[in-house]
Protein backbone atom coordinates (compact mmCIF):
# COMPACT_ATOMS: atom_id res chain seq x y z
CA UNK A 1 0.00 0.00 0.00
CA UNK A 2 2.41 1.97 0.54
CA UNK A 3 4.19 1.91 -2.98
CA UNK A 4 0.59 1.81 -4.00
CA UNK A 5 -0.78 5.44 -3.15
CA UNK A 6 1.76 7.95 -4.76
CA UNK A 7 0.70 5.47 -8.23
CA UNK A 8 -2.95 5.85 -7.46
CA UNK A 9 -2.43 9.29 -7.39
CA UNK A 10 -0.26 9.54 -10.61
CA UNK A 11 -2.86 7.87 -12.80
CA UNK A 12 -6.22 9.64 -11.34
CA UNK A 13 -6.64 12.33 -13.63
CA UNK A 14 -6.58 9.82 -16.74
CA UNK A 15 -8.36 7.22 -14.81
CA UNK A 16 -11.16 9.64 -12.96
CA UNK A 17 -12.02 11.51 -16.33
CA UNK A 18 -10.88 8.29 -18.87
CA UNK A 19 -8.06 10.25 -21.16
CA UNK A 20 -6.63 8.45 -23.75
CA UNK A 21 -3.50 9.21 -25.86
CA UNK A 22 -3.97 9.99 -29.51
CA UNK A 23 -0.89 9.71 -31.99
CA UNK A 24 -0.87 12.68 -34.02
CA UNK A 25 0.78 10.73 -36.56
CA UNK A 26 -1.70 7.60 -37.13
CA UNK A 27 -4.34 8.78 -35.40
CA UNK A 28 -4.20 5.41 -33.30
CA UNK A 29 -5.71 6.29 -29.61
CA UNK A 30 -4.99 3.64 -26.70
CA UNK A 31 -5.45 3.55 -23.00
CA UNK A 32 -4.14 3.97 -20.71
CA UNK A 33 -2.06 6.74 -21.81
CA UNK A 34 1.82 5.77 -23.64
CA UNK A 35 3.78 7.97 -24.51
CA UNK A 36 4.80 6.36 -27.87
CA UNK A 37 2.62 5.34 -29.99
CA UNK A 38 2.24 1.48 -30.49
CA UNK A 39 1.00 1.92 -33.85
CA UNK A 40 3.87 3.48 -36.03
CA UNK A 41 6.26 4.41 -33.10
CA UNK A 42 5.80 7.97 -33.06
CA UNK A 43 6.27 9.88 -29.76
CA UNK A 44 4.05 12.98 -31.61
CA UNK A 45 0.78 11.69 -29.15
CA UNK A 46 -1.57 13.90 -26.97
CA UNK A 47 -3.71 13.51 -24.36
CA UNK A 48 -7.27 13.46 -24.92
CA UNK A 49 -10.74 12.62 -23.29
CA UNK A 50 -12.86 10.06 -24.33
CA UNK A 51 -16.42 10.05 -25.22
CA UNK A 52 -17.06 7.21 -22.67
CA UNK A 53 -19.20 5.31 -24.82
CA UNK A 54 -18.36 1.96 -27.05
CA UNK A 55 -19.20 -1.72 -26.57
CA UNK A 56 -18.46 -5.09 -25.14
CA UNK A 57 -15.70 -7.19 -27.15
CA UNK A 58 -14.72 -9.93 -25.14
CA UNK A 59 -15.54 -10.75 -21.29
CA UNK A 60 -14.84 -12.85 -18.32
CA UNK A 61 -16.67 -13.77 -15.29
CA UNK A 62 -14.76 -12.83 -12.11
CA UNK A 63 -15.32 -15.36 -9.01
CA UNK A 64 -11.81 -15.77 -7.22
CA UNK A 65 -10.09 -12.42 -6.67
CA UNK A 66 -8.17 -10.29 -3.95
CA UNK A 67 -9.93 -9.22 -0.82
CA UNK A 68 -11.04 -5.81 -1.45
CA UNK A 69 -12.87 -6.74 -4.16
CA UNK A 70 -15.13 -9.38 -2.63
CA UNK A 71 -18.22 -7.66 -2.48
CA UNK A 72 -18.85 -7.22 -5.32
CA UNK A 73 -17.90 -11.24 -6.33
CA UNK A 74 -19.26 -12.20 -9.42
CA UNK A 75 -17.98 -9.17 -11.43
CA UNK A 76 -17.62 -9.02 -14.87
CA UNK A 77 -13.83 -7.86 -16.34
CA UNK A 78 -14.74 -6.72 -20.50
CA UNK A 79 -11.98 -5.44 -23.42
CA UNK A 80 -14.40 -2.67 -24.30
CA UNK A 81 -14.16 -1.23 -27.57
CA UNK A 82 -14.15 2.49 -27.27
CA UNK A 83 -16.22 4.35 -29.70
CA UNK A 84 -12.13 5.91 -30.49
CA UNK A 85 -11.22 2.63 -31.80
CA UNK A 86 -9.12 1.95 -28.43
CA UNK A 87 -9.87 -1.74 -26.67
CA UNK A 88 -9.82 -0.76 -23.19
CA UNK A 89 -9.90 -3.48 -20.16
CA UNK A 90 -12.39 -2.46 -17.45
CA UNK A 91 -15.09 -3.87 -15.35
CA UNK A 92 -18.86 -4.12 -15.88
CA UNK A 93 -20.51 -2.99 -12.71
CA UNK A 94 -24.58 -2.41 -12.42
CA UNK A 95 -25.47 -5.84 -14.21
CA UNK A 96 -25.57 -9.21 -13.98
CA UNK A 97 -23.10 -11.45 -15.36
CA UNK A 98 -25.50 -13.21 -17.78
CA UNK A 99 -26.70 -10.00 -18.74
CA UNK A 100 -23.26 -9.39 -20.79
CA UNK A 101 -23.24 -10.32 -24.42
CA UNK A 102 -20.56 -9.33 -26.91
CA UNK A 103 -21.39 -6.47 -28.88
CA UNK A 104 -23.13 -4.88 -25.65
CA UNK A 105 -23.61 -1.55 -25.57
CA UNK A 106 -22.06 0.64 -23.06
CA UNK A 107 -20.90 4.12 -21.09
CA UNK A 108 -17.97 5.17 -18.63
CA UNK A 109 -19.05 5.91 -14.91
CA UNK A 110 -17.15 6.56 -11.99
CA UNK A 111 -17.07 4.16 -8.88
CA UNK A 112 -15.07 3.18 -6.53
CA UNK A 113 -11.93 0.34 -7.73
CA UNK A 114 -10.64 -0.88 -4.60
CA UNK A 115 -10.38 0.08 -0.76
CA UNK A 116 -6.89 -0.84 1.16
CA UNK A 117 -8.90 -1.77 3.83
CA UNK A 118 -11.05 0.07 6.54
CA UNK A 119 -8.38 2.57 7.21
CA UNK A 120 -6.68 3.13 4.16
CA UNK A 121 -7.01 4.94 0.66
CA UNK A 122 -9.90 4.73 -1.86
CA UNK A 123 -9.34 3.92 -5.19
CA UNK A 124 -11.55 5.48 -7.28
CA UNK A 125 -11.72 5.08 -11.48
CA UNK A 126 -14.06 4.06 -14.67
CA UNK A 127 -15.66 1.33 -15.11
CA UNK A 128 -18.72 0.58 -17.78
CA UNK A 129 -22.38 -0.21 -17.63
CA UNK A 130 -25.03 -1.08 -20.07
CA UNK A 131 -26.30 1.96 -21.34
CA UNK A 132 -28.79 3.80 -19.64
CA UNK A 133 -32.78 3.27 -21.08
CA UNK A 134 -34.17 6.25 -22.25
CA UNK A 135 -30.54 7.73 -23.26
CA UNK A 136 -29.65 5.58 -25.98
CA UNK A 137 -31.20 6.92 -28.88
CA UNK A 138 -29.96 10.80 -28.02
CA UNK A 139 -26.29 9.53 -28.08
CA UNK B 1 -32.61 36.16 2.07
CA UNK B 2 -32.46 37.47 -1.69
CA UNK B 3 -29.26 37.94 -3.94
CA UNK B 4 -27.90 41.50 -4.74
CA UNK B 5 -27.19 39.91 -8.56
CA UNK B 6 -30.14 37.77 -10.01
CA UNK B 7 -29.37 34.45 -10.29
CA UNK B 8 -30.49 31.20 -10.89
CA UNK B 9 -30.25 27.09 -11.89
CA UNK B 10 -28.42 26.64 -15.02
CA UNK B 11 -28.08 23.26 -15.04
CA UNK B 12 -29.45 20.28 -12.85
CA UNK B 13 -29.01 16.19 -12.55
CA UNK B 14 -29.99 13.52 -10.47
CA UNK B 15 -28.80 10.09 -9.87
CA UNK B 16 -29.95 7.49 -8.25
CA UNK B 17 -28.68 3.53 -7.86
CA UNK B 18 -30.45 0.78 -9.37
CA UNK B 19 -31.10 -1.32 -6.63
CA UNK B 20 -33.99 -1.35 -4.91
CA UNK B 21 -34.73 -3.55 -1.17
CA UNK B 22 -38.79 -3.79 -0.52
CA UNK B 23 -39.91 -2.73 2.67
CA UNK B 24 -41.44 -6.16 3.25
CA UNK B 25 -38.03 -7.59 2.61
CA UNK B 26 -36.89 -5.73 5.87
CA UNK B 27 -40.52 -6.47 7.73
CA UNK B 28 -39.84 -10.10 6.71
CA UNK B 29 -36.31 -10.47 8.52
CA UNK B 30 -37.38 -8.07 11.46
CA UNK B 31 -40.84 -8.32 12.39
CA UNK B 32 -42.69 -11.42 10.40
CA UNK B 33 -44.52 -9.18 7.92
CA UNK B 34 -46.16 -5.85 9.20
CA UNK B 35 -49.09 -3.87 7.75
CA UNK B 36 -47.75 -0.60 7.75
CA UNK B 37 -44.88 0.47 5.61
CA UNK B 38 -43.69 4.28 5.66
CA UNK B 39 -42.71 3.25 1.97
CA UNK B 40 -42.71 0.67 -0.65
CA UNK B 41 -38.91 0.31 -1.29
CA UNK B 42 -35.67 1.92 -1.04
CA UNK B 43 -32.79 2.69 -3.31
CA UNK B 44 -29.31 0.68 -2.51
CA UNK B 45 -26.07 1.46 -3.81
CA UNK B 46 -24.27 -0.95 -5.53
CA UNK B 47 -20.70 -2.38 -3.88
CA UNK B 48 -18.43 0.22 -5.82
CA UNK B 49 -20.98 3.23 -4.92
CA UNK B 50 -21.14 6.03 -2.21
CA UNK B 51 -21.47 9.24 -2.19
CA UNK B 52 -18.63 10.79 -3.87
CA UNK B 53 -19.43 8.13 -6.88
CA UNK B 54 -22.86 8.71 -6.79
CA UNK B 55 -21.94 12.91 -6.82
CA UNK B 56 -20.33 12.55 -9.61
CA UNK B 57 -22.35 11.18 -11.98
CA UNK B 58 -25.01 13.86 -10.42
CA UNK B 59 -22.82 16.36 -11.33
CA UNK B 60 -22.09 15.56 -14.50
CA UNK B 61 -25.48 15.21 -16.02
CA UNK B 62 -26.00 19.08 -14.48
CA UNK B 63 -22.59 19.80 -16.35
CA UNK B 64 -24.78 18.51 -19.73
CA UNK B 65 -27.18 20.25 -18.77
CA UNK B 66 -25.74 23.64 -18.42
CA UNK B 67 -23.15 23.11 -21.28
CA UNK B 68 -20.69 25.00 -19.06
CA UNK B 69 -17.33 23.92 -19.24
CA UNK B 70 -16.41 22.14 -15.53
CA UNK B 71 -13.27 24.35 -15.83
CA UNK B 72 -15.27 27.35 -15.72
CA UNK B 73 -17.00 26.48 -12.22
CA UNK B 74 -15.86 28.74 -9.08
CA UNK B 75 -17.29 26.63 -6.38
CA UNK B 76 -18.01 22.70 -5.42
CA UNK B 77 -19.92 22.31 -2.77
CA UNK B 78 -20.80 18.66 -1.85
CA UNK B 79 -23.37 18.23 1.09
CA UNK B 80 -23.94 14.87 2.63
CA UNK B 81 -23.59 12.97 5.96
CA UNK B 82 -22.10 9.80 4.32
CA UNK B 83 -18.91 11.04 3.02
CA UNK B 84 -16.58 8.42 2.10
CA UNK B 85 -13.85 9.81 4.28
CA UNK B 86 -14.34 11.10 7.98
CA UNK B 87 -10.86 13.25 6.94
CA UNK B 88 -10.36 14.20 3.29
CA UNK B 89 -12.91 16.29 1.48
CA UNK B 90 -15.45 14.54 -0.85
CA UNK B 91 -15.43 17.89 -2.82
CA UNK B 92 -11.81 17.86 -4.22
CA UNK B 93 -12.43 14.04 -5.21
CA UNK B 94 -15.77 15.26 -7.25
CA UNK B 95 -13.95 18.50 -8.84
CA UNK B 96 -10.87 15.99 -9.69
CA UNK B 97 -13.35 13.78 -11.47
CA UNK B 98 -15.61 16.18 -13.19
CA UNK B 99 -12.48 18.18 -14.68
CA UNK B 100 -13.32 21.24 -12.81
CA UNK B 101 -10.25 23.35 -10.77
CA UNK B 102 -7.52 23.40 -9.43
CA UNK B 103 -8.63 27.02 -9.33
CA UNK B 104 -11.92 26.54 -7.46
CA UNK B 105 -13.50 26.58 -3.78
CA UNK B 106 -13.97 23.10 -2.66
CA UNK B 107 -15.97 22.26 0.20
CA UNK B 108 -17.93 19.70 2.26
CA UNK B 109 -21.05 20.73 4.22
CA UNK B 110 -22.50 18.48 6.21
CA UNK B 111 -25.97 19.23 8.23
CA UNK B 112 -28.13 15.41 8.61
CA UNK B 113 -30.50 15.57 5.35
CA UNK B 114 -30.31 19.61 4.81
CA UNK B 115 -26.63 19.33 3.58
CA UNK B 116 -27.26 19.99 -0.11
CA UNK B 117 -29.51 22.73 0.17
CA UNK B 118 -26.76 24.42 2.84
CA UNK B 119 -24.62 24.26 -0.11
CA UNK B 120 -27.02 25.15 -2.92
CA UNK B 121 -27.63 28.25 -0.25
CA UNK B 122 -23.88 28.76 -0.75
CA UNK B 123 -23.38 28.71 -4.09
CA UNK B 124 -26.33 31.15 -4.22
CA UNK B 125 -24.12 33.53 -2.21
CA UNK B 126 -21.01 33.21 -4.45
CA UNK B 127 -22.81 33.65 -7.68
CA UNK B 128 -25.09 36.43 -6.46
CA UNK B 129 -22.16 38.49 -4.67
CA UNK B 130 -20.18 38.23 -8.13
CA UNK B 131 -17.17 36.35 -6.91
CA UNK B 132 -17.46 33.40 -9.11
CA UNK B 133 -19.47 33.10 -12.48
CA UNK B 134 -20.96 29.63 -11.52
CA UNK B 135 -20.97 27.14 -8.63
CA UNK B 136 -21.68 23.29 -8.14
CA UNK B 137 -23.88 22.54 -5.39
CA UNK B 138 -24.99 18.97 -4.58
CA UNK B 139 -26.22 16.40 -1.95
CA UNK B 140 -25.63 13.07 -1.88
CA UNK B 141 -25.96 10.25 0.92
CA UNK B 142 -26.18 6.39 0.97
CA UNK B 143 -27.89 5.96 4.14
CA UNK B 144 -27.49 3.94 6.85
CA UNK B 145 -30.37 2.22 9.07
CA UNK B 146 -29.27 0.04 12.02
CA UNK B 147 -30.75 -3.43 11.16
CA UNK B 148 -33.94 -3.68 12.93
CA UNK B 149 -34.43 0.71 12.94
CA UNK B 150 -37.36 2.14 11.53
CA UNK B 151 -34.47 4.30 9.65
CA UNK B 152 -33.72 0.84 7.88
CA UNK B 153 -37.33 0.97 5.55
CA UNK B 154 -36.31 4.42 4.44
CA UNK B 155 -32.85 4.96 4.61
CA UNK B 156 -31.62 5.06 0.41
CA UNK B 157 -29.55 6.76 -1.71
CA UNK B 158 -29.17 9.19 -4.23
CA UNK B 159 -27.80 12.72 -5.15
CA UNK B 160 -28.73 15.65 -6.80
CA UNK B 161 -26.27 18.16 -8.37
CA UNK B 162 -27.86 21.97 -9.11
CA UNK B 163 -25.39 24.37 -10.94
CA UNK B 164 -26.12 28.00 -10.17
CA UNK B 165 -24.93 31.06 -12.57
CA UNK B 166 -26.79 34.55 -13.37
CA UNK B 167 -30.50 34.84 -14.41
CA UNK B 168 -29.78 35.89 -17.78
CA UNK B 169 -28.66 31.52 -18.44
CA UNK B 170 -30.73 30.17 -16.01
CA UNK B 171 -33.44 27.31 -16.63
CA UNK B 172 -35.14 28.38 -13.26
CA UNK B 173 -34.50 31.76 -11.77
CA UNK B 174 -34.62 31.61 -7.68
CA UNK B 175 -36.73 34.65 -6.44
CA UNK B 176 -35.58 34.15 -2.84
CA UNK B 177 -35.11 31.93 0.15
CA UNK B 178 -34.91 31.33 3.64
CA UNK B 179 -33.03 29.35 6.27
CA UNK B 180 -34.42 28.49 9.98
CA UNK B 181 -33.05 26.58 12.54
CA UNK B 182 -33.21 25.38 16.23
CA UNK B 183 -31.07 23.12 18.56
CA UNK B 184 -33.40 20.16 18.38
CA UNK B 185 -32.14 16.52 19.56
CA UNK B 186 -34.74 14.74 17.26
CA UNK B 187 -32.01 13.00 15.64
CA UNK B 188 -27.89 12.37 15.94
CA UNK B 189 -25.23 10.15 15.67
CA UNK B 190 -22.10 10.54 17.77
CA UNK B 191 -18.37 10.57 16.14
CA UNK B 192 -17.28 6.62 15.63
CA UNK B 193 -20.31 5.22 15.73
CA UNK B 194 -21.92 3.42 12.62
CA UNK B 195 -25.52 3.82 12.97
CA UNK B 196 -27.83 7.05 14.09
CA UNK B 197 -30.29 7.07 16.75
CA UNK B 198 -33.17 9.28 17.15
CA UNK B 199 -34.87 11.26 20.01
CA UNK B 200 -38.44 9.54 19.66
CA UNK B 201 -40.76 11.64 20.32
CA UNK B 202 -39.27 14.50 18.85
CA UNK B 203 -39.09 13.29 15.40
CA UNK B 204 -42.57 14.92 14.15
CA UNK B 205 -43.63 17.59 15.56
CA UNK B 206 -40.51 19.75 16.85
CA UNK B 207 -38.48 18.51 14.32
CA UNK B 208 -40.09 17.98 10.76
CA UNK B 209 -42.94 20.16 10.81
CA UNK B 210 -41.60 22.63 13.70
CA UNK B 211 -38.99 24.10 11.12
CA UNK B 212 -40.95 22.56 7.35
CA UNK B 213 -43.81 24.76 7.94
CA UNK B 214 -42.27 28.20 9.60
CA UNK B 215 -39.37 27.83 6.59
CA UNK B 216 -41.64 27.63 4.39
CA UNK B 217 -44.47 30.16 5.39
CA UNK B 218 -41.53 32.89 6.09
CA UNK B 219 -40.27 32.55 2.64
CA UNK B 220 -44.56 32.71 1.02
CA UNK B 221 -44.87 35.98 3.42
CA UNK B 222 -41.19 37.49 1.97
CA UNK B 223 -42.29 37.05 -1.26
CA UNK B 224 -46.06 38.14 -0.80
CA UNK B 225 -47.56 34.36 -2.24
CA UNK B 226 -49.94 32.11 -1.62
CA UNK B 227 -49.92 28.14 -2.31
CA UNK B 228 -52.37 28.71 -5.51
CA UNK B 229 -48.91 30.71 -6.86
CA UNK B 230 -46.88 27.27 -7.24
CA UNK B 231 -47.19 24.59 -9.91
CA UNK B 232 -45.09 22.18 -8.13
CA UNK B 233 -43.77 21.96 -3.93
CA UNK B 234 -41.07 19.58 -2.79
CA UNK B 235 -40.66 18.75 0.90
CA UNK B 236 -37.94 16.71 2.76
CA UNK B 237 -38.89 13.14 2.25
CA UNK B 238 -38.31 11.24 5.21
CA UNK B 239 -41.04 8.83 4.54
CA UNK B 240 -44.60 9.86 2.52
CA UNK B 241 -46.68 10.39 4.79
CA UNK B 242 -44.53 14.03 6.54
CA UNK B 243 -44.33 15.79 3.57
CA UNK B 244 -47.79 15.38 2.37
CA UNK B 245 -49.15 16.00 5.50
CA UNK B 246 -47.43 19.51 5.54
CA UNK B 247 -47.59 20.23 2.29
CA UNK B 248 -51.67 19.93 2.78
CA UNK B 249 -51.27 21.95 5.88
CA UNK B 250 -49.52 24.64 4.65
CA UNK B 251 -52.35 24.73 1.68
CA UNK B 252 -51.57 22.57 -1.39
CA UNK B 253 -52.81 20.25 -3.13
CA UNK B 254 -51.80 16.87 -3.76
CA UNK B 255 -51.19 17.77 -7.82
CA UNK B 256 -49.08 20.20 -6.68
CA UNK B 257 -46.40 17.51 -4.87
CA UNK B 258 -47.04 14.46 -6.40
CA UNK B 259 -44.47 14.78 -9.07
CA UNK B 260 -41.57 15.55 -6.85
CA UNK B 261 -42.32 13.27 -3.71
CA UNK B 262 -40.24 9.54 -4.83
CA UNK B 263 -39.65 8.75 -1.34
CA UNK B 264 -42.35 5.45 -1.77
CA UNK B 265 -40.20 4.62 -4.95
CA UNK B 266 -36.24 5.51 -4.03
CA UNK B 267 -36.59 5.69 -0.04
CA UNK B 268 -35.09 8.87 1.55
CA UNK B 269 -31.99 9.69 0.08
CA UNK B 270 -31.14 11.99 3.00
CA UNK B 271 -29.24 15.38 1.82
CA UNK B 272 -30.46 14.20 -2.17
CA UNK B 273 -33.66 13.35 -1.27
CA UNK B 274 -35.78 17.05 -1.45
CA UNK B 275 -33.18 18.25 -4.52
CA UNK B 276 -33.79 14.66 -6.04
CA UNK B 277 -37.66 15.77 -6.08
CA UNK B 278 -36.86 18.74 -7.52
CA UNK B 279 -35.19 17.40 -10.45
CA UNK B 280 -37.67 15.40 -11.37
CA UNK B 281 -40.30 18.48 -11.42
CA UNK B 282 -37.68 20.36 -13.27
CA UNK B 283 -37.55 17.36 -15.77
CA UNK B 284 -41.43 18.22 -16.50
CA UNK B 285 -41.71 22.39 -15.91
CA UNK B 286 -42.38 24.49 -18.62
CA UNK B 287 -41.74 28.21 -18.61
CA UNK B 288 -43.26 29.89 -15.84
CA UNK B 289 -43.86 27.22 -13.76
CA UNK B 290 -43.02 28.64 -9.94
CA UNK B 291 -41.47 25.74 -7.64
CA UNK B 292 -41.44 25.77 -4.07
CA UNK B 293 -38.29 23.64 -2.51
CA UNK B 294 -38.50 23.43 1.06
CA UNK B 295 -35.31 20.25 3.05
CA UNK B 296 -35.08 19.57 6.25
CA UNK B 297 -31.72 18.58 8.53
CA UNK B 298 -32.24 16.81 12.23
CA UNK B 299 -30.57 18.80 14.55
CA UNK B 300 -32.10 20.61 13.14
CA UNK B 301 -33.29 23.15 10.28
CA UNK B 302 -34.75 23.73 6.71
CA UNK B 303 -33.81 25.93 3.80
CA UNK B 304 -36.75 27.22 1.70
CA UNK B 305 -36.19 28.52 -2.36
CA UNK B 306 -38.74 29.72 -4.40
CA UNK B 307 -38.04 28.76 -8.14
CA UNK B 308 -39.65 30.48 -11.33
CA UNK B 309 -38.70 28.51 -14.44
CA UNK B 310 -37.77 30.09 -17.37
CA UNK B 311 -38.00 28.96 -21.16
CA UNK B 312 -34.50 27.85 -21.33
CA UNK B 313 -35.82 25.01 -19.54
CA UNK B 314 -37.41 22.65 -22.08
CA UNK B 315 -34.12 23.01 -24.85
CA UNK B 316 -32.04 21.37 -21.73
CA UNK B 317 -34.42 18.78 -20.16
CA UNK B 318 -33.36 16.48 -22.47
CA UNK B 319 -29.36 16.64 -22.66
CA UNK B 320 -29.06 14.13 -19.78
CA UNK B 321 -31.03 11.21 -18.25
CA UNK B 322 -34.04 12.36 -16.88
CA UNK B 323 -34.61 11.24 -12.32
CA UNK B 324 -37.59 9.07 -13.45
CA UNK B 325 -35.33 6.99 -15.84
CA UNK B 326 -33.05 6.22 -12.46
CA UNK B 327 -36.45 5.71 -10.49
CA UNK B 328 -37.59 3.57 -13.06
CA UNK B 329 -33.73 1.65 -14.02
CA UNK B 330 -34.46 -0.90 -11.02
CA UNK B 331 -32.86 -4.32 -10.02
CA UNK B 332 -34.95 -5.55 -6.84
CA UNK B 333 -32.39 -7.36 -4.36
CA UNK B 334 -33.20 -9.36 -1.16
CA UNK B 335 -32.12 -8.75 2.66
CA UNK B 336 -28.98 -11.35 2.25
CA UNK B 337 -27.69 -9.35 -1.14
CA UNK B 338 -28.51 -6.06 0.71
CA UNK B 339 -26.74 -7.16 4.05
CA UNK B 340 -23.67 -8.04 1.65
CA UNK B 341 -23.71 -5.07 -0.48
CA UNK B 342 -23.88 -2.42 2.38
CA UNK B 343 -21.73 -4.18 4.27
CA UNK B 344 -23.86 -5.06 7.32
CA UNK B 345 -22.33 -8.77 7.85
CA UNK B 346 -18.88 -8.66 9.76
CA UNK B 347 -16.92 -11.83 8.12
ZN1 LIG C 1 0.90 6.22 -34.42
Amino acid sequence: MALQLPRDWRLQAQRYRLLGAKCRGCGRVVVPIRPVCPGCGSDDVETIKLSGRGEVYSYTVMYKVPDSFERSVPYVVALVRLEEGALISAQITDVEPEEVVVGLPVEVVFRQWRQYGADGHIVYGYKFRPVMPGMAATQ
Amino acid sequence: MKTVAPVGLVGYGAYVPRYRLAASEVAAVWQGGRDHLPVREKSVPGPDEDAVTMAVEAALNAVSRAQVDPAELGAVYVGSESHPYAVKPSSTMVAEAIGAGPSVLAASFEFACKAGTEALQAALGLVGAGMVPYALAIGSDTAQGRPSDELEYTAGAGAAALIVGPAEGALAVVEGSRSYVTDTPDFFRRAGQKYPRHGGRFTGEPGYFGHVLPAAEALLADLGHGPEDYAAVILHQPNAKFPAKAAADLGFRPEQWEIGLLVGQIGNAYAGSSLIGLTAVLDQAGPGDRILLVSFGSGAGSDAFSLVVTDKVSARQGLAPKTMDYVKRRRPIDYALYARYRGKLAV
